[in-house]
């Protein structure tokens, strides 16, 4: 995917008004099946794998012991005994061999196996409000297996089911990294091709655009969804990430229960946060420092993500700061070539969708 | 191939210099607009400030990226373009006309010389 297929700001934009369509090929699937895949993943991830029947997915972390993220993830039963972990790009050697090394520890491994699909499998996301008027276009009649549907657009948010597409078969699931409504479709990669034509095709007449990371980026800043390396990494817990709705502490012992039952408990100590630039200023960018805003106002952090926001029109980003400088309200100055420009913290997310 | 007109002079980084007696006024071509995309903030000098050639002395910020702006000559800036602070996509949309970043009194006008013509950057940009 490149950054841009024409510009970062048409590409936003297409996507929050009509649709955009993204090649996430370079992501990762990892598939894990077995008698004990269930209690494997649930041991392995945070999120409640017991709320999932077939055909359902959720968003989810994997921690190490010092519950750090390895990664987050979006897990899908597609059927009783099998699972689909789709991965971020830049964790897939890191996830392998982290799931690898978990489920040689684990009680019942001969019982759960694992495969890394990624280069098997590629994907695509269609996403944007105009998507569920031609999805049935691009993937037609009912679906085959995980949620039973008589067409892909009365899958409900993160169901997952899937259709015949030429002589094989694609799995797709009412999910999207962007904040509108949406769908995101796993197939064998050498359909990628023939599918991003149909569904291009599918989709003209409705105004969906091909869309790159570029875009990719901006939409899910505002609607502030992490992304790893930037909110997440091995060093930082979902609960200081702000994702403790994610955290299912109650579903018994996985890795990293303890610091997280713990962080839950007693706070933790830096939190992340969204600003927003109050005067007319070049957009905060990773990296750039945070300071408390007045004189003699001490160094908060830095930023880890940060963007001039298409659909705002203005700067904005987010950065772990200590929790009492996370309130909203809360006055920084973001250092930009040397000077400071005033922000302020705001209630995520900057951006909600329309309807 | 992006817009490159006959009567500006260039420099390897793609700003552009119009002159007028010993004021130049300068800017960044079509091609580094085109590869920018939608620009979204510009920082420009202060007037008073003199510079020398090669100096970085206004940013040009993108959805993505920041970029520096070197001046191509030597001199004192007279004039700073307050409608592309004001309305940052003017440098998509006018990179030659209303787009222009700032003028300078030039210090060294000898050194227009030693920038490049329209058809040297058209070379340089279409290698590109």
């Amino acid at each position: 995917m490149p950054v841009q297929y024409t510009s970062i700001t048409d590409e936003h934009l297409a996507v929050r008004q009509a649709a955009g369509l993204f090649d996430i090929s370079h992501m990762g699937e990892v598939l894990v099946t077995g008698p004990a895949a269930q209690p494997f993943l649930n041991h392995t991830l945070t999120n409640d794998l017991g709320k999932l029947a077939a055909g359902q997915g959720q968003y989810t972390l994997m921690c190490n012991d010092r519950g750090g993220v390895v990664d987050d993830l979006y897990v899908y039963r597609l059927a009783d005994q099998e699972y689909l972990l789709i991965i971020n790009a830049s964790r897939i050697e890191a996830d392998v061999t982290w799931l690898e090394r978990q489920r040689r520890a684990f009680g019942r491994r001969s019982e759960v196996e694992l495969e890394n699909a990624s280069e098997r499998l590629g994907a695509l996301a269609i996403q944007g409000p105009r998507v569920a008027d031609f999805i049935n276009a691009c993937f037609a009649g009912a679906s085959t297996a995980g949620t039973l549907v008589s067409r892909a657009s009365d899958l409900k948010k993160n169901e997952v089911a899937s259709f015949h597409w030429a002589k094989d078969t694609v799995w797709l699931s009412r999910t999207g990294y962007t904040g509108e409504d949406g769908f995101e479709a796993v197939a064998p990669a050498p359909l990628l091709e023939a599918i991003w034509t149909h569904v291009l095709d599918a989709g003209k007449a409705f105004g969906l655009k091909p869309a790159g990371l570029g875009a990719r980026d901006t939409l899910r800043t505002e609607v502030c969804y992490p992304l790893y390396g930037h909110e997440l990494d091995e060093h930082t817990t979902p609960i200081e990430a702000g994702l403790g709705f994610f955290v299912a502490l109650d579903k018994g012992e996985f890795v990293g229960r303890p610091v997280l039952a713990e962080q839950k408990a007693k706070g933790t100590n830096k939190k992340l946060a969204a600003f927003k630039m109050t005067d007319r200023s070049a957009p905060p960018r990773p990296g750039y420092v945070i300071w408390s805003a007045g004189q003699g106002g001490a160094r908060l952090g830095a930023v880890v993500s940060g963007t001039m926001s298409p659909s705002l029109g203005v700067g904005i980003g987010m950065a772990f700061l200590p929790p009492d400088s996370a309130k909203a309200g809360t006055l920084l100055e973001i250092e930009i070539r040397g000077k400071r420009a005033p922000a302020v913290v705001v209630p995520k997310p900057f951006y909600r969708k329309a309807g | 191939m992006a817009n490159v007109p006959q009567d500006l002079k260039y420099a390897k980084s793609h700003e552009w210099v119009r002159v007028n007696g010993d004021v130049a006024t300068i800017g960044i071509t079509d091609h580094a607009q085109h590869e920018l995309t939608d620009v979204v903030f510009v920082e420009l000098p202060e007037v008073g400030r003199q510079l020398s050639a090669g100096d970085a002395c206004a940013v040009v910020e993108s959805v993505k990226t920041a970029s520096d702006i070197y001046s191509p000559v030597s001199g004192e800036i007279i004039e700073a373009n307050q409608a592309v602070v004001d309305d940052p996509a003017l440098v998509n949309r006018e990179p030659y006309e209303a787009g222009w970043f700032y003028r300078i009194k030039l210090s060294n006008p000898a050194e227009v010389g030693a920038l490049l013509g329209p058809e040297q950057y058209k070379l340089q940009i279409s290698g590109a």
